[in-house]
């Protein structure tokens, strides 16, 4: 499932909303999200999942064309732990 | 302070303009729309954001870390949360301040 598609379920459940505003909205919790994280605030959304930052060490990486190594500095990664409702819903066995 | 979805909901309520309850409905919408395609098996694919994908684990040997009993851990299938360039680089320096 895509963005669009995403939109277009939503559009079916909410037809009183205008399409329009139904796109922003998905593009606004989404960059309102993105502009958290990068805040370095954490996101929790009860029976979703959590969304945080991981920090990764400076490292020595190397040029995959010349091989020269290069000092990687620190930063910070994206991390989603899935919550338990999200968890027992996916894991169908 | 963390995120939440009330927060979420005020937001679209100031910026979109949608009324208290839709905001509110719309945002669990939007979380369970993602629960729903997973849950089904699809992927989803929210560009500029990132990817949600599942895999299917293999049973592995573990073992209960009070009494250490092996117990194996059975074969499932996982979420796992891909991020997309845009949103790792704008992550990057989330430590630093700027």
């Amino acid at each position: 499932m895509t963005k669009s598609e995403l939109i277009e379920q939503l559009a079916e459940q909410y037809p009183h909303i205008p399409f329009k505003d139904l796109e922003t909205s998905v593009k606004e919790l989404l960059e309102y999200m993105a502009q958290s994280l990068a805040k370095n605030e954490r996101i929790e959304i009860r029976g979703f999942g959590s969304f945080s930052l991981h920090y990764r060490a400076p490292r020595l990486g190397r040029n995959p064309k010349t091989g020269d190594s290069v000092e990687l500095e620190g930063k910070y990664v994206p991390h989603f732990k899935p919550g338990k409702e999200l968890r027992d819903r996916v894991n169908i066995t | 302070m963390a995120l939440t979805k009330a927060e979420i909901a005020e937001h679209l309520f100031l910026k979109v303009g949608l009324n208290k309850k839709d905001s509110k409905d719309l945002v669990e919408s939007f979380f369970e729309e993602i629960r729903q395609s997973l849950e089904d098996g699809e992927q989803v694919k929210l560009s500029g954001f990132g990817n949600f994908d599942l895999r299917e684990k293999a049973q592995r040997p573990g073992r209960n870390p009070k009494t250490g009993e092996d117990i194996p851990i059975s074969a499932r299938r996982v979420v796992t949360f891909r991020p997309g360039q845009k949103l790792k680089i704008r992550v990057e320096n989330a430590g630093e301040e700027s």
